[in-house]
Formats: structure tokens, sequence, C-alpha cells
């Protein structure tokens, strides 16, 4: 299943926010953390992540910071601020209101739920 | 990754390094960034048994063309590309679209070059009627490039609507008013409204979306290098005068009259226009040249300043309130907020603070205590003899920058010591530019009537 570039937009910055929310990390690991948490259905590309990444670093949701682990190479952390918290705490309340209207959609027409047929059908 | 370094590896990386560095928009950081993504992914698929040439093969496929991945690089920092961004719609202009926009150029440009002239038909020569064409000089040579940047960005009719509205209320002003040909008040207006028309401008230049605090930024950004081009071509101009005058000379002829009535004027118009099509369209030219003076010029500004701070402390010798004093410090603060400007268009929003931050801030914070010498010697001054409409408006003007840079310093020391976001700094600046138009306009169209047209 391929999700809409619509939705994958929209859920990017929360997705983001989120994963930093638990701890600081970088490009490639929040991109594989994003895989594996949709289990693998949310595949981003670098084009979107990176400057998302630096979007809400200018907006001062995240702020970054270059490391350079022993005989290692040189890698941009990125971390939550304070901002980037209420704005994580703000995209859920959203969020929450949109499942909520969904789930309720959903159950109105449950004929239509995923894998039974439509009732005309049979 | 392996220990040793895989040098076919490494020069293929090395490599990519190059393309991606070659592309628009890219920095050296970004390119760091995704090269250690890159280096992650490698990794990965090494480990899960593929050879490097491969993994490397993979990884690069997986990140995507590169024209996408500049391409949505370039839309997050537009202001690494804000002339390309702002100005093609679409992503690469072909020929007729180019020629289209140099005819629209040469037209409004002629525009402007003839719109000079108009009112000499109408009887007012440039020589005898110097106060009509000081006051309206900014509105005959400032209406074309408006226009021309009303066809460029195809904006709509509402906001053609407000651009000749707020061209008209220039004209008004400048003409309705009974002023002396020798009023303060003529000066004035012949010095403010052209400011108050080149914000107008700006909303032209801005596609009507002059509320878009990036599009702000972009026309400061603009205006400084529309200043350049325009001072490189009247250098241009200048040698073309000279040799003019010099060869006519020669054999026995005056030019000078038609210097000063066609040459000059309509000249000068006319590289108003030409000046912002060269911004537009020889971006990389001399690309962001503004940010360069700034970068010379504000240590020598800071140290001029700073010495004549430790003068006045030296001598204890007063600054003297001539007549012409505010105007000159009005003007250093202008070039002092103009250093600011111009080093905040260009900075990296996301750069941690560094050494040339407190250069700049030690160049404010000068600025600022000369000014308030200047400030408490002009009030007692104005409290003894009254107020007048030069008086009002360099003090006025004195005020609205001191504000500007007093505000601004203290941004640059919360951002100096690592407290404080740089966009903050940004937003106060393209915020501020209301307050430019606003003082602009009142002291063309309040001023005259509040001193009884003096």
């Amino acid at each position: 299943m391929r999700i809409a570039k619509d939705l994958v937009a929209a859920s990017a910055t929360p997705l983001v926010l989120g994963i930093l929310a638990e701890e600081e990390s970088y490009g490639y690991a929040i991109l594989k953390e994003v895989s594996e948490r949709s289990g693998g259905r949310l595949e981003w590309t670098e084009g979107l992540l990176y400057p998302l990444l630096h979007r809400l670093e200018r907006l001062g949701y995240i702020a970054s910071i270059w490391r350079t682990p022993e005989g290692g190479r040189k890698r941009k952390y990125y971390r939550i601020t304070d901002e980037g918290r209420a704005e994580l705490a703000e995209q859920r309340r959203q969020w929450a209101a949109v499942t909520e209207a969904l789930q309720d959609v959903w159950k109105a027409s449950r004929s239509f739920g995923p894998g039974s047929s439509p009732v005309w059908e049979g | 990754m392996s220990a040793e370094p895989d040098t076919g590896l490494e020069a293929q990386i090395a490599q990519w390094r190059t393309y991606m560095l070659r592309r628009r928009g890219m920095h050296d950081a970004d390119v760091d960034e995704l090269e250690d993504h890159l280096r992650g992914r490698i990794a990965d698929l090494a480990g899960t048994g593929l050879r490097d040439d491969e993994a490397f093969l993979i990884a690069v496929k997986r990140m995507g063309g590169l024209d996408e991945l500049s391409r949505e690089f370039a839309r997050e920092h537009s202001d690494r590309l804000w002339k390309q961004l702002v100005l093609t719609s679409g992503p690469d202009a072909g020929d007729t679209s180019r020629r289209r926009e140099l005819l629209a150029m040469v037209v409004c440009a002629a525009a402007g070059a003839i719109a000079v002239k108009v009112p000499s038909w109408a009887g007012l020569g440039i020589a005898d009627d110097a106060d009509f064409y000081a006051r309206n000089a900014g509105l005959l040579a400032l209406a074309p490039l408006a226009a021309y940047f009303a066809w460029r960005r195809r904006i709509g009719a509402k906001v053609i609507g407000l651009l000749a509205l707020l061209f008209a209320v220039g004209a008004v002003a400048a003409n309705a008013y009974p002023l002396a040909d020798d009023a303060q008040s003529t000066v004035l207006t012949a010095i403010h409204l052209p400011l108050a028309l080149w914000l107008v401008v700006g909303v032209a230049y801005a596609g009507g979306e002059w509320r878009s605090e990036r599009r702000r930024m972009d026309f400061i950004r603009f205006s400084g290098e529309w200043f350049i081009y325009f001072v490189l071509i009247a250098l241009g101009g200048g040698v073309l005068t000279a040799f003019t005058i010099g060869t006519f000379e020669a054999i026995g002829l005056d030019a000078s009259t038609f210097i000063a009535e066609w040459l000059l004027p309509c000249g000068a118009a006319a590289a108003i226009v030409v000046a912002a099509w060269l911004v537009e369209a020889k971006q990389s030219v001399i690309e962001n040249m503004a940010p360069v003076l700034t970068r010379v010029f504000t240590p020598l500004f800071a140290a001029t300043l700073l010495a004549v701070l430790v003068a006045i402390v030296w001598t204890s010798n007063g600054i003297d309130v001539e007549r012409d004093v505010l105007i000159l410090f009005n003007l250093l603060l202008v070039v002092v907020l103009g250093l600011l400007l111009y080093s905040i268009s260009a900075r990296d929003p996301a750069a941690g603070p560094g050494v040339f931050d407190w250069l700049q801030l030690a160049l404010v914070v000068s600025a600022l205590l000369i000014d308030v010498m200047v400030l408490l010697a002009v009030t007692g001054r104005i409290s003894e003899w009254g107020f007048s409409p030069n008086k009002s408006a360099a003090l006025g003007e004195n005020v609205v920058l001191f504000v500007n840079l007093a505000w601004s310093a203290w941004l640059f020391l919360g951002l100096s010591r690592g407290r404080m976001r740089f966009a903050r700094m940004e937003r106060w600046q393209t915020d501020y530019v209301v307050v430019y138009a606003a003082w602009a306009w009142a002291v063309v169209l309040v001023f005259p009537p509040l001193f009884g047209f003096a």
C-alpha cells in the first residue's frame, strides 16, 4: 500500500517532532525510524526529510548540532526545543480531532471497511 | 563500515559530493549532512551482503534525482536563490520569454525616459521649474518601475488598483498642497515621496504578497543589489557625459544643454528600470554584492565609531549641534542600518553566533551611544527654538532609526550569547519596513498642512 502524497506531507511534521521528542537523532536514523514505525508503508525521500528538518529548525521547533564521535565522521544531530514540544502538542490535538472524525465516519460506513466487499456486489 | 577506507568507495563519494555542490542552493553543510545519510545507507546495505560499489549505486538511486532533491532544498532555502525563485515561475524560461522580458524592460525604461520629459512639453522646463521636478521626480521615475514589476509578476487587478491608488495619492500630495518653491516642506516631500513610493514598488515586487515576511526580505535584498547596479550605471553614465561634452567641445559645439535637459534626466529615469532588470536577469554576475560590501565595511565603520566615542570621552568635547549635524547623524544611522540589514539578509539563518555578530553589536551600540548624545543636544535646541518642518522630520527619522537599532542591539545581544534564534531578528527588520512606509507617507501627507505649508 502506498500512502498518498498529501497525507505523507501532512503527517511529516508531527512524526519528526514526535520522534525527536523521545530522543535526539540524525537524518538517516529518523528516516529509518519512520519506515519502521509505519511497517515500511511510509517511505520518505531525502528530498522530503532534510528540507523539512531545516524548515523546522528555522521555525525554532528543533535545534541542530554537529557532533563528531571519537574516530567517527561528523554528523548533524537534531533535538526538539520547548517551542517544538508546544507545536507537537498542538499537532496532536489536531490529529486527534481528525482521526476521531474519521473513526466516526468509518463506523457509519462499516460495510466499506478494509477487506469487505461493497454490499451491492453480493 | 569497514575499518580501512575503501578507496574505490571514497572516490565515488567524493565525486558524488562535487556533483551535489554544483547544484544551486546546496551548501557545504547540506552536502555533509546528505553524505552522512548516504554513508549510513551504504553501511546498512553492505551489512546485508552487498559489495561497496553495489551499495553505493543503490544508496544514490534511493536518494532520488539530484534535480528533485536540490529543488526541494531550494524551496526551503529560498534565501540562497531568492532571485531565481521570485522571478522564474517555470523551471526554465525559454528564449522567447527572455526576449519578452527584455522587450518589457525596454518599454518601461523608455516610458520612464519619456515620462520625465512630458512635463517640459507642458511648459515646465527642468531648469526653470526645478521645484516641480524635485517634487515629482520620484513619481515619474518609479511609476514605470512599478509597472514593470506589475507586468513581470502578472499582478491581479486588485493589487494594480492599490498601486495606482498609492501613486495617485503621492501625485496629489506632491502637487495639490500650496507649497512655495523654497519651502522646507518642498524639500522634505522631494526626499520622502520617493522613499514612500519605493516601498510601493516593493508591493509590486512582491507580486502583491507584501504581507509575506520572506517576500519583504527579498525586496530588501533586491533594494541593495538594485542600488549597486544603479551606482554602477551612474558611473558609466558619468564617463559617457564627460566624453560627450569633451568631444563636442573639440568640434566647437556646446552639448551642455543636451546633457542637462535630455541625457541626465532621461538616462537616470531609464537606469532605474534597467538596474531592476539587471538585478533580475543577471543574477549570478555580481550575486550578493551588498553582503560582500557589508562584510568589508562593518569592521571599518565599527572601528571609526569607536574611535569617535573614545575621542569624545578623551577630549570631553560635546557634539557641536550645527544645522546639518542631525542630517549627518541620520545618514550615519542609515548606513549602520544598511550594514545591519545586508548582513542579515545574507546570513544563514541556521548558523550559530560568531565573531561577526559581536562586531556588528559593537557597531550598533557605538552608533546608538553617539546618537543619544546628538539627540540630547538637539532636543535642547528644539525646546529653545521650536519646531520647524526640517527639524521635526530629522528628529522623527532619528527616533525611527534609533528604535530599530536599539531593539536590534538587544536582539543581537541575545543572538551573540546563543540565547535567541536568528529568525526573530529577521522578523523584526521585515516588520519594521511598515514603520518606514508610515513615516515617509506621514512626512509627505501630514507635514505640509501641519506646519502651515512652510
